[in-house]
Formats: C-alpha cells, sequence, structure tokens
C-alpha cells in the first residue's frame, strides 16, 4: 500500500454513473502518493460504491483493459498517475471510452472493436505446422522494421476512441485494427498478406483515414498507427496498378 | 457526450485545410462572376477592376493569397505523408506549412503595401 501524502488531502472525483442516460457522481477519494486513476477508481469502488462497473486486469499496462476518458482525454489508468492530470484543484472527471457502446459506469462494449479486427483480417494465416523448421526472418529487413514498429499494441482501444472518423463514420475500421493489419502486410511468414491489404483497403478502411493523428497523440505505448495506415494507403495503390504483394 | 480530445497540431492542420478549402469554395463562383463581366462589356469588367483597387478588396485578395498557400501546404502535407516513405514529420510539415503562409502573406503585403 503506498503512504497517505496527508489524510486531510482529498481529490474530488466526478465518476460517471448509468449508461447513455446517467450523471456524474462526486466522490472525496484520499490522495496518496504515487496514486494512478486505477488506483482511484478501485478505491471509490471498495469503500463508497460498491456496484460501481469498471474494468481492469493486470494493472501494470499489458492486458489493455482499465482505459477511460480522464479529464477529457482517453488514457490507460493504470499507467496513468493522479499527479500528471488532476492539477492544483486535485480534481479528476472519469468517464468511459468514447466510440464505443456502453455497459454501465465505466465499462464499454469492446465486441464492435474487435469485430474491427476481424474484418479487416487482423488473425495470422500460417504458412507452416509445428513440425517445420522455425520461418528465418531477419530482424534487420525493412518490412521486419515496419511491422515490429507496430507490434505491440494492446488492444486498450485508447486510439479508437480519440480518432474523429470512427466517430463520424461508424463502418471505419479505426486505428487499432489497421495496425494490425499493417503488421501483417509486412509479416513474411502470413500464407495471405495480399488478402489482408485487400480487406484492410475496402470500404470504411484505410483510405477513411484523415490523417489527423490523434491515434499516435494518444496510443499510451507509443506506437504510430498513422504511419501504418500510410503504409497501407501506399501499398494499396502499388496494388492497384500491380506492383504490390504477392 | 464526450467531448473528443483534438487539441493537438494534426487536428488543427486538418480544420485549417478544411476550412481554407471550403473558403476557397465559396469564392471561385464569385471569381467566375466577375470574370464573367467580360462576356457583357469590356466596360463592365473595366469597372469592377477598378473597384477592386480600392483597400477593402487588398484585404480581400491577401486572405485569398494566405487562404491558397494554407489549403496549398495542407494538401502537400497530407500527399507527402500518404505517398512518400514515411518519415515522422507530422508537426514538421504542419510547421513549415504554416511559416509558408505566413511568409507568402507577408511578401504580398510588402508588394501591395
Amino acid at each position: 500500500m503506498t503512504a497517505a501524502r496527508d489524510e486531510r488531502e482529498r481529490l474530488s472525483v466526478e465518476v460517471w454513473r448509468g449508461r447513455d442516460e446517467g450523471r456524474f457522481e462526486t466522490f472525496a477519494v484520499p490522495h496518496r502518493a504515487n496514486q494512478t486513476v486505477l488506483d482511484v477508481v478501485t478505491w471509490i469502488q471498495r469503500h463508497a460504491a460498491p456496484a460501481l462497473a469498471y474494468r481492469f486486469a493486470c494493472r501494470v499496462g499489458v492486458c489493455g483493459s482499465c482505459a477511460m476518458t480522464v479529464n477529457g482525454r482517453p488514457r490507460w489508468t493504470c499507467r496513468t498517475h493522479v499527479s500528471k492530470v488532476a492539477g492544483a484543484d486535485r480534481r479528476l472527471r472519469i468517464e468511459p471510452l468514447r466510440n464505443l457502446p456502453r455497459i454501465k459506469d465505466l465499462a464499454v462494449d469492446l465486441t464492435p472493436f474487435f469485430e474491427k479486427w476481424q474484418r479487416a483480417q487482423g488473425r495470422f494465416t500460417p504458412t507452416r505446422n509445428r513440425a517445420d523448421p522455425l520461418a528465418p526472418v531477419s530482424p534487420e529487413s525493412p518490412a521486419r522494421k515496419a511491422a515490429d514498429a507496430g507490434i505491440e499494441c494492446i488492444n486498450c482501444a485508447v486510439c479508437h476512441a480519440a480518432c474523429d472518423v470512427v466517430g463520424w463514420d461508424p463502418d471505419y475500421l479505426g486505428p487499432a485494427a489497421l495496425n494490425r493489419a499493417w503488421t501483417l502486410v509486412n509479416d513474411e511468414r502470413d500464407g495471405d498478406r495480399r488478402g489482408v491489404l485487400q480487406a484492410a483497403a475496402a470500404g470504411g478502411g484505410c483510405h477513411s483515414c484523415h490523417t489527423h493523428g490523434s491515434c499516435v497523440e494518444h496510443c499510451p505505448v507509443g506506437l504510430n498507427p498513422t504511419a501504418g495506415i500510410a503504409g497501407l494507403k501506399r501499398r494499396s495503390l502499388l496494388d492497384l496498378v500491380g506492383s504490390g504483394l504477392p | 457526450m464526450i467531448r473528443p480530445s483534438r487539441n493537438h497540431p494534426g487536428f488543427w492542420a486538418f480544420v485549417a485545410h478544411r476550412v481554407s478549402g471550403v473558403a476557397l469554395a465559396l469564392f471561385l463562383p464569385l471569381h467566375f462572376l466577375a470574370l464573367g463581366l467580360a462576356l457583357e462589356s469590356d466596360a463592365a469588367l473595366d469597372r469592377f477592376l477598378s473597384a477592386a483597387d480600392n483597400p477593402v478588396f487588398k484585404i480581400a485578395e491577401w486572405g485569398l493569397v494566405v487562404l491558397l498557400t494554407v489549403h496549398l501546404c495542407a494538401g502537400l502535407r497530407v500527399m507527402a505523408l500518404e505517398f512518400l516513405p514515411w518519415r515522422d514529420s507530422r508537426k514538421g510539415l504542419i510547421g513549415l506549412g504554416a511559416v509558408t503562409a505566413v511568409a507568402v502573406g507577408a511578401i504580398f503585403l510588402l508588394r501591395v503595401g
């Protein structure tokens, strides 16, 4: 447990309660040293509002399940320190992620998010089985470097919530699914890279991106989906003129 | 309704591109109407051209030049990001476009003044 900074120090935390219709409920939460926003939400659930719905698992920035809107900005709450976002007035406003259907309070339904990964063919198509030797892949090849640059996505949906185009066009695949597609298009072991490219460039795909870069600005692990989407646009154009993928 | 988190240069570059595009699209019919005066008579076009010498028109012309530069730079930026091999130059290109628009606007003012 982290030590209390001063028991009299309280954060004023507004939390969204309800689904689409609802209200903000304000809680006074003890301000502790090294406290994260997820610590705050957990304190509220354990001490003040047992019925509060929210989602978390690993608490160390790996599982991608605790993303919420904190003071108007989508963030991974387990790695967001209160001291970074609360300001001198010690106020927090915590809401669910944008651009996803709400379930209750701070929990959103991620089904449409993962359905878009499937629509973008964001799954590996193997070309070998377990009896075959490992595929030799040079870590220095440009394609592998491009794949490596996008591979650490934790599926937190922060980029999906930050993206204007997702908000405007519910059909748009979104930065995370397209980033995944880009890593597969660059994975020489994948057996259907052309299929991935075609799925990613179909209606509602990479060509809908307006290059605002909100995904890059908000990605908690520092990925650059805009770069991947630009890559998909270039590759689909090359594919159109007949010099694309095998 | 949660307000989107948009306050970053990439979004403002998009706004500048879109607003300048809409403004130029509104300008074009007026431009063609003015040119169309030549179809009526030489005198009608000359009257318009002499009216265009007054300072209000010069200010509007300056605005037009700046809008064209902003729109051109924003469009070239998007094309560079999407068609050239990727370099993480998103904000550098925005800065370059903004400086170019200010410079072109200043040069126009100096030449008119």
